[in-house]
């Protein structure tokens, strides 16, 4: 006689669709957010081969100028431009989330704590246009 | 914690920079610094060290995000050994290549 063996059942889990991210608003509003890392790389890709053009010296970099006025770049950039602001944004207004503080036991209002980021950023912007632009 | 401090490097300095340099100067509504100028600037050991976290930090913030959307948006989390080796080798030859450029300017 078969020893009788408890039976446990495995847990259902569905397998979640590659498109999951699709369904809705928010799903997908979250997946451009991350997906807004790919600019960040993208920038930092442009500004290695535009230190490498620096440094060969002035054709090269003229040549860098002139690849960067191209229709395809200027459009590459400008999408990588609203996802890095998308990013900005959204990485400020995550800070009153993660630090929740608190000032005479009342909790201080979101705003109170992500404006000083924004602050600091269009002071730091200002200071980087600033260098760049006095020529 | 690198992702962090990538992310917030990204967010203070990447708009103004990808601003100027890939749609004001190119497009020309704003002069942008002459050659000599721009190489003299980038030759300073504090210009060359802002670069360097310029480019090394949101590379790693990039990494780490790109990793997990990997994961989670394309539910490829079995392909985890590829991800990592992408995103965080990605990251660090990016790292290398920037320091190289800089050590010498």
């Amino acid at each position: 006689m078969a020893v009788p063996v408890e039976y446990v059942p495995k847990t259902f889990r569905p397998r979640l669709s590659t498109y999951w991210w699709l369904g809705r608003w928010p799903y997908l509003r979250f997946i451009l957010r991350e997906l807004s890392s790919v600019s960040v790389a993208w920038f930092v890709v442009v500004t290695l081969v535009q230190i490498r053009a620096l440094k060969r010296g002035p054709a090269s970099y003229l040549a860098f100028q002139g690849w960067m006025r191209h229709p395809v770049l200027i459009v590459l950039n400008a999408i990588a431009f609203f996802f890095v602001i998308f990013h900005a944004v959204t990485w400020f207004n995550l800070a009153p989330k993660a630090m929740a503080v608190r000032l005479g036991g009342k909790r201080v209002p979101s705003l109170m704590i992500a404006l000083p980021n924004y602050v600091a950023w269009a002071v730091v912007s200002a200071g980087v246009a600033w260098i760049l632009l006095r020529g | 914690m690198l992702f962090s401090a990538g992310g917030v490097v990204a967010a203070l300095l990447i708009p103004i920079q990808l601003f100027l340099f890939g749609l004001a100067i190119p497009l020309g509504w704003l002069p942008g610094p002459t050659y000599a100028s721009l190489l003299a600037l980038a030759a300073h050991p504090l210009a060359r060290l802002y670069l360097l976290v310029l480019c090394t930090l949101p590379l790693f913030h990039w990494a780490h995000r790109f990793r997990y959307t990997l994961y989670d948006g394309l539910q490829i989390k079995h392909l985890n050994e590829l991800i990592n080796t992408f995103c965080y080798g990605g990251a660090i030859v990016g790292s290398i290549l920037a320091a190289y450029l800089l050590w010498r300017m």
